[in-house]
């Protein structure tokens, strides 16, 4: 395949999670188009390390690791802020009764 | 067509639906399914790019326990029975057009400019596997190794302390 088709699928499904981020109002749907983002950005990134394996990486194989550890660190990171986000959704149902992100306007006066 | 066009397509349709699905979903319980479907078919394409590691590491992490964590915390709230109230038209319409704004300009701006480059698939390297992943991981890449460690220990220490009850 050539490489544009990857660009347009992981374009539009970071489309589809911007989409989806600005039209719902439920917190936890928002959370997931976000990680629908993070997705599409690592789908990208190992397209593009594929792209290069066959030129760069004949004569420097550390390098064609990289980008798939990069991918593997993307994974660590949004672990950890998949917890800490879940908990602070958890903590704002707990005050509001609701997970509508229209009560948290009041960090605006 | 060969079969991993024919793949590709499959997945590529299978992942932008499930996508969709996800954003057009009213209960958010069907849309954590339909996020699994597409980090499914993410897995799949990490495969066809001989990335085997990071197609399964794809379902245990994201599949197996953050989609689970999700669940978890809607069956918690038990959100599915109340309807989400929803934005307004014009907001929806607004949020829809400047998606597919940006869909427009990001496809207009790469498309003319990519080289028509082939991204080989299934064969040819062994780069993918967790053999060179994890030397090269232990080798270059221990310092960044530890520093993950310390920020899973700080998210766990910082889900507890918002979690629990004051």
């Amino acid at each position: 395949m050539e490489i544009k088709w990857y660009i347009f699928l992981s374009v539009t499904l970071f489309c589809i999670g911007i989409a989806g981020a600005l039209t719902r109002r439920n917190a936890i749907i928002i959370f997931m188009c976000i990680e629908l983002m993070l997705n599409s950005v690592n789908l990208l990134l190992v397209a593009f390390s594929k792209m290069h394996l066959s030129g760069i990486a004949a004569k420097f194989p550390a390098l064609a690791t990289d980008a798939q550890l990069f991918v593997f660190f993307i994974m660590v990171v949004a672990a950890a802020e998949v917890s800490v986000g879940l908990a602070i959704i958890v903590m704002m149902y707990r005050n509001t009764h609701s997970v509508d992100i229209n009560f948290l306007n009041r960090l605006k006066n | 067509m060969s079969v991993t066009q024919i793949l590709f397509w499959f997945l590529s349709l299978l992942a932008v639906g499930a996508a969709i699905g996800v954003i057009a979903s009213r209960n958010p319980v069907y849309s954590v399914l339909w996020l699994i479907v597409v980090f499914f078919a993410i897995s799949g394409h990490y495969i066809l790019m001989n990335a085997q590691f990071l197609a399964i590491v794809n379902i245990i992490v994201y599949a197996g326990a953050i989609m689970v964590l999700f669940l978890f915390v809607i069956m918690l709230m038990n959100l599915n029975a109340e309807a989400e109230p929803a934005k307004h038209l014009y907001l929806k319409m607004a949020g829809l057009i400047s998606g597919l704004c940006l869909l427009i300009v990001f496809v207009a701006a790469l498309s003319g400019s990519a080289e028509a480059k082939n991204v080989g698939q299934l064969g040819g390297s062994n780069i993918g596997l967790i053999k060179n992943l994890g030397r090269a991981l232990f080798n270059d890449y221990v310092i960044p190794f530890e520093i993950s460690s310390v920020l899973f220990l700080s998210a766990i220490v910082g889900a507890v302390v918002i979690g629990k009850k004051e």
